[in-house]
């Protein structure tokens, strides 16, 4: 065999490698990035979709409808995308960037429980008025 | 004086448009004043582009809040370096600040590259000034630098707190000096195939410049890890965020593209992929930018969304389609001149090496594109996040690890059964006794002990290539084991240079792996309560409540709360974290509190303190504790790798690369001292 073959199998075998965890990595790590309003149409679509399923979703806070328990480190507000809003609880420590002010946009990871309050895992925040322009490149 | 900025930059638009359609018309080729006027048009854009800066800088200094600008991002009690640094802190100043150093080097090329690369130039100058041009139009139509406020508010809103860091203002004008710099190379290989010369010729050329873009965007990327972990507070440093992983891309094509420009140094193959792998690297460079400034992908880092962004995308898509084009028309003329000989060849080595930098780089930007991806073909967003870029890369990066041992052992073109025992016996000894030093020390992680055991191998690999020469030098000329070690970097400084920038990647490596064993623990704790963290390394520390305290600073109220450490029992000092809220010369607030984290680094581990708040204007705190072991690490290895990368390009030091056809592979001729590498 010559070389330039066993080059190309080798070559074949890394390309193959890398569209295989690429694949297997979406399927297995990949996760829903809904707004409420979506989330809604799925869960009425699929209700295995509650408790079973983790998804992001991408809203604003409803203002003045967080409530903190700081002692307990544990967070409960309401998100919104002006259609549909849940309630979200969450046990950790917010960002910085998450705060009492008006407009802020988050991204909660979590599920949906039966009870219909998102049990989030993560919180993201950003605060679109004041932020502008991390450079970071 | 924004009046006299505006100006500027309409003159160096115009300029630059002039030079663009000169240059890309050819009519220099029969007319050599054209072609001075050319290049002297970079020049005079470089003035212009100077001008501008310094009416912005005036503006900063003097506390012109009437400019939209100053009055965004500065007060009248920010510190005097922040007022510098701002120049590049937001959005339109940092377009500016692009702008000039673009310009900067554009000239600098045009003034440093020796005369006989003298008929590429004026092609050179005609894709600098295009960016340059690009650039500047997206300040006079997008975002203007100069615009003025229709009041002038008594202070301005002054910097966002976490880019009041001394990491940050050194870091973006780091990654932009890298993402600036790989214009040169790519105006390079643009002019290249313009004028059909394409003989190794424009790679010699460019090998100093692709050399200072890996070196800036290396630095960028560590001092970017370093500013997250000390100012974003989550107690990581890389998050493969969408803008992270901007700044990666281009390093991963940049890299592949060191690698590969030697084999077609030495064996005139790969023509074609050595050009795409420029012309894709500074793509990369623009699509990051587009990712940063547009906001279509949420990111941590967070833009604002803005018009700005499509500048780029269409600036990206057009760059894209010509310079495709362009490759495609001289498609024939990239022939590789040898083929492939054996598998066990550095060539092979370096191939492979290529594919997995690609690969890795692919994946990252699939997996950064995957929202939008997904959204488009399947309807709805799914976006993927540290536990895909893990899964995907770890195993990728460990075998370009493997690879980073492999390929210095194998000789050119084919390699002999004798070769690869003499050669392989060391580095493979010391790889396995670092893995029976990890097994032994209880280590059972897959990931973390191939880790650790591939770095003993390379550090094998690395330490027998130093050993042999020095060895050979002290035999030849009789020289002390120092000035043998000297001498030997000095003389074969790109060799050796590689060698230590292998060193700072394998560190990179096994600190990667150490953070696979961080432990973290949330606690509310009132003054003299206590909690206890087990670090990985087997000891045990408790951390006891001591108070908050309140005081005002420069330009911000702090509440500083402390904790007592102790190791084992045993006392071992304080740790301090701070909530900050930022306030302008009335007292008003800026900005949401800003936390500053507590951080204690230390050769095994650092200890990492975040103080989340008070509960209800107690002392009662609330707190997240870290330990995370092996940080220390990657700022030691960034620094290695920055070292290596001087020493590579260091002016002088030896003859450059001679073809591998008048020298046969493997170390031995390499060893005389000739250069050979």
């Amino acid at each position: 065999m010559k070389a330039g073959h066993k080059f190309l199998i080798g070559a074949l075998l890394i390309v193959g490698s890398v569209g295989f965890l690429i694949a297997e990595g979406v399927k297995e790590t990949g996760v829903y990035f809904l707004t409420p309003a979506e989330l809604a149409a799925k869960t009425s679509a699929d209700p295995s979709f509650v408790e079973n399923v983790g998804f992001k979703v991408g809203a604003r806070v409803v203002p003045g409808s967080i409530r903190r328990d700081r002692a307990g480190r544990r967070i409960d507000f309401q998100v919104s995308d002006g259609v549909k809003s849940y309630p979200v609880t969450y046990r950790g420590l917010v960002p910085d960037t998450f705060t009492d002010a008006n407009d802020i946009e988050v991204v909660v990871e979590g599920r949906l429980g039966q009870d219909g309050v998102i049990r989030a895992t993560d919180v993201l925040a950003k605060c679109g008025s004041r932020y502008e322009a991390v450079p970071k490149a | 004086m924004t009046l006299l900025g505006q100006f500027a930059l309409w003159v160096t638009f115009l300029v630059g448009l002039w030079c663009v359609a000169i240059a890309f018309s050819a009519r220099w080729r029969d007319r050599p004043e054209l072609a001075a006027t050319v290049v002297r048009s970079v020049y005079a854009m470089f003035g212009c582009l100077v001008v501008a800066s310094l009416a912005l800088w005036k503006g900063l200094i003097g506390h012109d809040f009437n400019i939209e600008y100053v009055a965004a991002y500065t007060s009248r009690n920010l510190p005097p370096y922040y007022i510098v640094s701002a120049f590049w802190a937001g959005q339109k100043g940092s377009l500016l600040f692009w702008a000039l150093v673009l310009s900067l080097f554009a000239s600098l090329a045009q003034l440093l590259t020796p005369r006989r690369y003298a008929d590429l130039m004026p092609y050179v100058a005609g894709v600098t000034s295009a960016v340059v041009a690009f650039f500047v139009s997206v300040m006079l139509f997008g975002s203007d630098p100069f615009e003025r406020l229709a009041f002038t508010p008594a202070d301005g809103r002054g910097l966002n707190p976490q880019l009041q860091n001394v990491g940050m203002v050194i870091h973006p004008p780091m990654l932009y000096l890298g993402y600036i710099s790989i214009t040169i190379p790519f105006a390079f290989a643009v002019a290249a195939l313009l004028s059909r010369r394409l003989d190794t010729g424009w790679i010699h050329a460019i090998r100093k410049w692709t050399l200072v873009s890996w070196l800036f965007l290396s630095i960028g990327i560590t001092l970017g890890m370093w500013w997250a972990y000390v100012e974003l507070g989550w107690g990581g440093y890389w998050a493969w965020d969408p803008v992270e992983n901007a700044s990666f891309l281009p390093w991963l094509t940049m890299t592949a593209f060191l690698h590969s420009v030697m084999i077609q140094e030495k064996r005139g193959m790969l023509k074609r992929w050595n050009l795409g792998l420029i012309v894709g690297t500074f793509l990369l460079s623009i699509f990051g930018t587009f990712i940063t400034r547009s906001g279509v992908i949420a990111s941590v880092h967070s833009f604002t969304q803005s018009n700005v962004g499509y500048f780029f995308l269409a600036f990206l898509v057009v760059a894209a389609v010509l310079s495709f084009t362009l490759l495609y028309t001289r498609w024939p003329l990239l022939e590789a001149e040898v083929r492939l000989e054996s598998m066990l060849s550095r060539e092979a080595a370096f191939l492979f090496n290529n594919l997995l930098f690609v690969g890795i780089a692919f994946s990252v930007l699939w997996g950064t594109l995957f929202p939008i991806l997904s959204e488009a073909v399947r309807g709805t967003k799914i976006t993927v996040g540290p536990p895909f870029f893990n899964r995907v890369n770890v195993p990728l990066g460990l075998l370009l690890l493997a690879l980073t041992g492999i390929g210095p052992l194998i000789a050119w073109r084919k390699a002999s059964a004798a070769n690869l025992r003499r050669q392989f016996v060391g580095p493979l000894a010391t790889g396995a006794a670092a893995l029976a030093m990890v097994l032994a020390a209880g280590l059972r992680d897959f990931y973390a002990a191939t880790a650790l055991a591939l770095a003993g191998f390379v550090a094998g690999t690395i330490s027998q290539e130093f050993l042999r020469g020095v060895r050979a030098r002290r035999r030849m000329h009789g020289e002390s084991v120092p000035l043998a070690f000297f001498r030997l970097v000095a003389r074969n400084r790109r060799r050796y240079g590689g060698y230590i920038v292998h060193t700072g990647i394998l560190i990179y490596f096994a600190a990667f792996a150490g953070m696979a064993f961080k432990v973290e623990r949330e606690a509310t704790l009132k003054p003299g309560e206590s909690v206890e963290l087990r670090s990985p390394f087997g000891h045990t520390y408790t951390f006891t409540h001591v108070g908050i305290s309140q005081y005002e600073a420069l330009n911000r109220v702090v509440s500083a709360a402390t904790v007592q450490v102790a190791i084992d029992g045993r006392a071992d000092g304080l740790l301090t974290s701070e909530k900050r809220q930022h306030i302008d010369s009335f007292k008003r607030p800026t900005f949401e509190p800003s936390t500053e984290v507590g951080i204690r680094s230390g050769l095994r581990e650092d200890l990492y303190l975040v103080f989340a708040g008070a509960v209800d204007g107690t002392e009662e705190a609330v707190y997240r504790f870290n330990v995370n072991p092996l940080v220390w690490w990657v700022w030691f290895g960034g620094f290695v790798l920055a070292f290596g990368g001087l020493v590579t390009m260091w002016p002088g030091g030896g003859p450059a690369l001679v073809p591998a056809r008048q020298v046969q592979g493997g170390y031995a001729v390499s060893l005389v001292g000739a250069g050979t590498e």
